[in-house]
C-alpha cells in the first residue's frame, strides 16, 4: 500500500523549540492560558475523562442486558446508570467533543487569524464546562439521578427522589459552555479571516462548525431556560407543567425538543466537516461541490429547527401538525444524502491512500448512511408509531451520534494528531483500531435495529427471554468496541513521547494549518498569510513545495 | 460440531429456527405498516449499496498505486440534481405513504367498541364499558374494532402493541385515543415504552385477542356486576352532579342528556364539540369553558375523583339519553329529605 505520509528524517528532525506547549511552563500557565489551542487540549482531556465514564456505564447497561432478568443491579440502579450514560456522552461529550477540541484548535489557525475573537471567553466556557461536568459527577455519586437524559416531566418534578435539581444545574452551566464556544466561532469567523481568505475560500470544517455554532447559540437558550422550568417546578411548584395547576407537561415536551432535536445536528454537523477535510486529503482531490456541501451544513441548520415535533408523533400532538413535522423531516435529510455522495464522487478520479483517519471517515461514511437512513423510518409517521421508544431508535441514533460522530471525532483526531503534538502514531495499530472499532460498532448496535422491529422497548432493566439472543450478540459487540476505543487511548498516549517527529505538513494537506510548524506557535503565524488559493488547491500545494526546493536549493 | 459447546450450538440452533425481524402480524393495520417497512428497507439497501459500491468501485480504481494523480474536478451541476432529487422523491413518497398509515391508525372508526385505559406507576388498568377491570391484560374480540381512550393518573407512559403495530402515549392530564382491529387469535406483548421510573420494565402485560364466543364467556365470567355507565350514574348522583344537571326548565347548569356529540356555544361565542376530552375538562375545570346561557357557578373537581371515576362519568353521560331517571333521584329526594344521598344512589342503580 502506498502512503502520501512524509516525514521528515528522523535522524535529524526535532520539535520546534518554540511552540504553544513549550511557550510558557507551570500549570497556572495552562489554568490561566487565553491560547485557543490550549484550551483544544484542556478540552480533550477533559472530555476523553468523561467519554471514558460514560464508556464504563455503557458497559454495565450491555452487562446487565446480557440476562432478561433485572440480576446484575435493581431496577433503580439501572435506571440511575443509563440517564447517567446519556447525559455524560451527549451533553458532556458529544456536544462539545469536535467543536470545542479539534474547533478550537484549528478554527483561527484555518482562517489564518492568531486566535479567537474571546481568548478570555474560550476559557471560561471551559471552566463552565469543568463545572457543569463536576455537578453532574458530584450528582452522580451523591445518590445518582433517574431522569433519563430526557429530564421528562412530570416525572422528573413530581416522581423521582433523586438528584434531578443538581442535574439541572448542572447541564444549564455546561450549556452556557456551549453557547460561548458557539458565539466565539460566530464572531471570529465572521470578522477575523485573513486577507484573501472569503468565505468561499474557507475550508468545509469552518463552515460546518459554523452552521453548528448557529445552533449552539440560538438552541442552547431554550434548554437552559426548560431546565430552570423543571428546576422551579421541582422546588416550588410553580406548575407550567402541571395539569393540575393548568400546566401542561406537553409543553416540556415541545421546549426540551426545540433544542434537543438541533442539538443532534450541533453534534453531528463538525463531524461532517472533519470529513470533507480527510477524505479530501486522502484523495489528493478538491471535495466535489464544494458550494453544496457547505450550503448544505446551513440548511441542516435552517431545517433542523423546524423538525422538533417528529420526536412527538405519538403524543397525542395533532395529526395535522404530524402531518408538516413528518414533512419537514423529510426535508431534512436531504442535505445529508446530498453530502454522502459528494463526499463518494470526491473519491472519483482521485488518488486514494488508506490512513487510518480515511478509515475512520470511511467507517463515517458507512455508518451514518445506515444511521441516516434509519432516521427516514421514524421521520415518517406511520412506522414512528411502531418504532419510537424501542430499540429500533436506540440503534438509529447510536449509529448517527457514535457510528457517526464518535467515528469522526477519532478521524479527526488521527488527522490532526501530528499537528497538535509534533509526533506521529503508530501506523499500523491504529489502523487495526479503526478497523476493530468498526466491526465491534456493527455487532453492537445492528442487533438492535432488529430488536426495536421486533418491539423491545427502550430503558428495559429487564425484558422478555425471547430477546435474549440479539442483546447477547449486542454485548459480546460491545467488547470488542470497547477494544477499539481503548487502543487509541493507549497508542496516542505512547506516541506522545515516542511517536516519530511529524514535522509541518505529513498528509502534504493543503489547510493553513498545515502550512506552519507542528505543534504550532502561539501566535499561530509568524507573518498573518495573504490566501490567494482555493480550499483544497492541491496544485497550489505543488507548486508551493517546488518554490522551497528551489529556493532552498 | 464438538468444539462448540452443547449449550451455545442448542441456544443459537433455537434462535435460528425462531428467528423473526418483525412480530407477528396481529391487527388489520399490521401488514399495511409491514409493506411499508419492507419498502423503506429496500429502498434502504439499495442506497447503502450503492454508496459502498461507489466508495469501493472508486478506491480500487483510483486508489495511488494505480492513479499517481488525482484530476481535479470542480462538481456536477447534472449529478448534484440527481441525487437531490431522487432521494427527495422517494422521502416523499415515504411521507405520504406514513402519513396515509399515521391518519389510519388515530382516526377509530365510528362503530369501534370502546375501552378505557389508565396508566400508573406501574400498571396498566383497563375498564371495559360492561364493568370489567383488568390489570396488565387486555381482552378483546377478533376482528372488531376496539378504540382505546387512555390517560396517565401521574407520569407519561406509552401503551405499545407491537403485534398490532400501534402505539399510543398515556398522558396525565389530558385523553388520547387509539384503535385496533385484531385479526388473529392469540396472546401478544403489551409493554409500557415510555419510561416511567424504577419499574418502567415491569410495567408489561398482554393483549388476548379471543374469537367472538370466547369473548363474551369471558365478558360474563369477569363483570363486577355494575357496568361502567351505571357506576358512573352512582358517582352523578353521589357527587350531587343531579343539584343541577337535572334537565328541568330552571335547572342551574346545561341539560345533559343527549349532549355527547353535539355542539355547544361557549359564552365566548367559541363552538365546541362535546368529545370525552370535552367531558373530562368540562367536570375538573368547569369555569374554563362556560355553555351560553349559564353562569360559572359549578365548583371544580380537580382531585376529587379518580380517573376511572372521570372515566365512568363519561361513559354514563355518554350514554344518557333522557333525564328520566335524574328527574326521579332529584324528585325522590324533594319528597323524602331524610333519606340519604347513598340510599338516593342505590335507589337510583336498582330502578329501571
Amino acid at each position: 500500500m502506498s502512503s502520501i505520509v512524509s516525514l521528515p528524517d528522523q535522524t535529524t528532525a526535532r520539535i520546534p523549540k518554540r511552540n504553544y506547549i513549550t511557550n510558557e511552563n507551570g500549570i497556572m500557565s495552562w489554568l490561566l492560558t487565553g491560547d485557543h489551542k490550549r484550551i483544544a487540549i484542556l478540552y480533550l482531556i477533559s472530555i476523553t475523562f468523561f467519554f471514558f465514564i460514560g464508556g464504563a456505564l455503557a458497559g454495565l447497561i450491555r452487562l446487565e442486558l446480557l440476562t432478561p432478568q433485572s440480576d446484575l443491579m435493581a431496577a433503580d440502579t439501572y435506571n440511575k446508570v443509563f440517564s447517567m450514560h446519556g447525559i455524560i456522552m451527549i451533553f458532556l461529550f458529544l456536544v462539545p467533543s469536535v467543536p470545542a477540541t479539534l474547533g478550537n484548535f484549528l478554527i483561527p489557525i484555518m482562517i489564518g487569524a492568531k486566535d479567537l475573537a474571546f481568548p478570555k471567553i474560550n476559557l471560561l466556557s471551559w471552566y463552565l464546562y469543568l463545572a457543569g461536568g463536576a455537578l453532574t459527577l458530584w450528582a452522580m455519586i451523591s445518590g445518582g439521578v433517574d431522569t433519563g437524559w430526557t429530564f421528562t416531566v412530570p416525572l422528573s418534578t413530581h416522581y423521582l427522589n433523586t438528584n434531578v435539581v443538581t442535574t439541572g444545574l448542572a447541564i444549564f452551566i455546561a450549556g452556557f459552555a456551549s453557547i460561548f464556544t458557539g458565539l466565539n466561532f460566530i464572531v471570529t469567523i465572521h470578522r477575523m479571516r485573513a486577507p484573501g481568505m472569503t468565505w468561499f475560500k474557507l475550508p468545509l470544517f469552518v463552515w460546518s462548525n459554523y452552521a453548528a455554532s448557529i445552533l449552539m447559540v440560538l438552541g442552547t437558550p431554550v434548554l437552559a431556560i426548560t431546565l430552570v422550568l423543571v428546576v422551579l417546578e421541582r422546588t416550588i411548584g410553580i406548575g407550567v407543567f402541571d395539569p393540575s395547576k393548568g400546566g401542561d407537561p406537553i409543553l416540556f415536551q415541545h421546549l426540551f425538543w426545540f433544542y434537543s432535536h438541533p442539538a443532534v445536528y450541533i453534534m453531528i454537523l463538525p463531524g461532517m466537516g472533519v470529513i470533507s477535510e480527510v477524505i479530501s486529503t486522502f484523495s489528493r482531490k478538491r471535495v466535489f461541490g464544494y458550494s453544496a456541501v457547505a450550503f448544505s451544513s446551513v440548511a441542516i441548520a435552517v431545517f433542523g429547527f423546524f423538525v422538533w415535533e417528529h420526536h412527538m408523533f405519538i403524543m397525542g400532538v395533532s395529526n395535522y401538525s404530524t402531518l408538516v413535522f413528518s414533512f419537514l423531516t423529510m426535508l431534512v435529510a436531504v442535505p445529508s444524502a446530498i453530502k454522502i455522495f459528494n463526499w463518494a464522487f470526491t473519491l472519483y478520479k482521485g488518488s486514494i491512500t488508506f490512513e487510518t483517519p480515511m478509515l475512520y471517515a470511511f467507517g463515517f461514511m458507512g455508518l451514518f448512511t445506515i444511521g441516516g437512513l434509519t432516521g427516514v423510518f421514524l421521520g415518517s409517521s406511520g412506522t414512528d408509531i411502531h418504532l419510537t421508544e424501542t430499540y429500533f431508535i436506540v440503534a438509529h441514533f447510536h449509529f448517527v451520534m457514535v457510528g457517526g460522530m464518535l467515528m469522526a471525532f477519532l478521524a479527526g483526531i488521527h488527522f490532526w494528531w501530528p499537528k497538535m503534538t509534533g509526533r506521529m502514531y503508530p501506523e499500523k495499530i491504529s489502523q487495526l483500531a479503526a478497523v476493530v472499532t468498526f466491526i465491534g460498532f456493527n455487532f453492537t448496535f445492528f442487533p438492535q435495529f432488529l430488536l426495536g422491529m421486533l418491539g423491545m422497548p427502550r430503558r428495559y432493566a429487564a425484558y422478555p427471554p425471547e430477546f435474549q439472543v440479539l442483546n447477547v450478540f449486542s454485548t459480546a459487540g460491545a467488547t470488542i468496541l470497547g477494544v477499539g476505543y481503548l487502543l487509541p487511548m493507549i497508542y496516542l498516549v505512547w506516541s506522545l513521547k515516542y511517536g516519530k517527529i511529524a514535522g509541518a505538513n505529513p498528509w502534504q494537506a493543503t489547510g493553513l494549518e498545515w502550512q506552519i510548524q507542528s505543534p504550532p506557535l502561539t501566535e499561530n503565524f509568524v507573518e498573518i498569510p495573504v490566501v490567494t488559493q482555493e480550499a483544497y488547491d492541491y496544485e497550489w500545494l505543488d507548486r508551493q513545495k517546488e518554490r522551497e526546493v528551489t529556493q532552498v536549493g | 460440531m464438538d468444539h462448540i459447546s452443547p449449550v451455545i450450538w442448542q441456544f443459537l440452533v433455537k434462535w435460528l429456527t425462531n428467528f423473526a425481524v418483525i412480530p407477528p402480524e396481529a391487527s388489520k393495520v399490521a401488514p399495511q405498516v409491514d409493506a411499508l417497512l419492507l419498502f423503506m428497507t429496500l429502498v434502504s439497501l439499495v442506497g447503502l449499496t450503492l454508496v459502498i459500491l461507489l466508495v469501493v468501485t472508486f478506491s480500487i480504481l483510483y486508489r495511488r498505486e494505480r492513479n499517481p494523480v488525482a484530476t481535479q474536478i470542480e462538481g456536477s451541476t447534472l449529478l448534484e440534481a440527481t441525487w437531490t432529487i431522487i432521494p427527495l422523491g422517494l422521502f416523499l413518497v415515504m411521507f405520504v405513504w406514513g402519513s396515509v398509515l399515521y391518519f389510519r391508525i388515530y382516526t377509530p372508526p365510528p362503530n369501534a367498541m370502546q375501552m378505557y385505559v389508565v396508566g400508573k406507576q406501574w400498571m396498566w388498568k383497563v375498564e371495559h364499558p360492561g364493568g370489567q377491570h383488568e390489570i396488565n391484560s387486555l381482552h378483546v374480540p377478533v376482528n372488531k374494532p376496539v378504540q382505546l381512550t387512555l390517560i396517565s393518573q401521574d407520569v407519561f407512559h406509552s401503551f405499545s402493541l407491537p403485534a398490532f403495530r400501534v402505539k399510543r402515549e398515556a398522558i396525565p392530564g389530558r385523553y388520547t385515543t387509539v384503535w385496533f382491529e385484531a385479526t388473529r387469535e392469540g396472546t401478544y406483548h403489551l409493554f409500557c415504552s415510555q419510561y416511567c421510573g424504577t419499574a418502567h420494565s415491569a410495567m408489561i402485560g398482554q393483549v388476548v385477542v379471543m374469537s367472538e364466543d370466547d369473548y363474551k364467556k369471558w365478558l360474563a365470567s369477569s363483570t363486577s356486576g355494575v357496568s361502567l355507565a351505571q357506576n358512573g350514574e352512582r358517582l352523578f348522583a353521589s357527587l350531587s352532579c343531579t343539584a343541577c344537571h337535572n334537565g328541568t326548565p330552571t335547572a342551574r347548569g346545561p341539560n345533559l342528556a343527549g349532549v355527547y356529540g353535539s355542539t355547544l356555544t361557549l359564552t365566548n361565542g367559541q363552538k365546541v364539540t362535546v368529545d370525552d376530552e370535552y367531558l373530562r375538562q368540562a367536570i375538573l375545570n368547569p369555569s374554563a369553558r362556560i355553555t351560553q346561557g349559564y353562569a360559572p357557578i359549578m365548583p371544580t373537581y380537580q382531585g376529587q375523583i379518580s380517573e376511572e371515576g372521570l372515566f365512568s362519568l363519561v361513559e354514563y353521560i355518554k350514554n344518557l339519553n333522557s333525564n328520566y331517571r335524574i328527574q326521579q333521584t332529584t324528585t325522590t329526594t324533594e319528597l323524602a329529605p331524610a333519606a340519604t344521598a347513598a340510599a338516593v344512589g342505590t335507589k337510583g342503580m336498582v330502578k329501571p
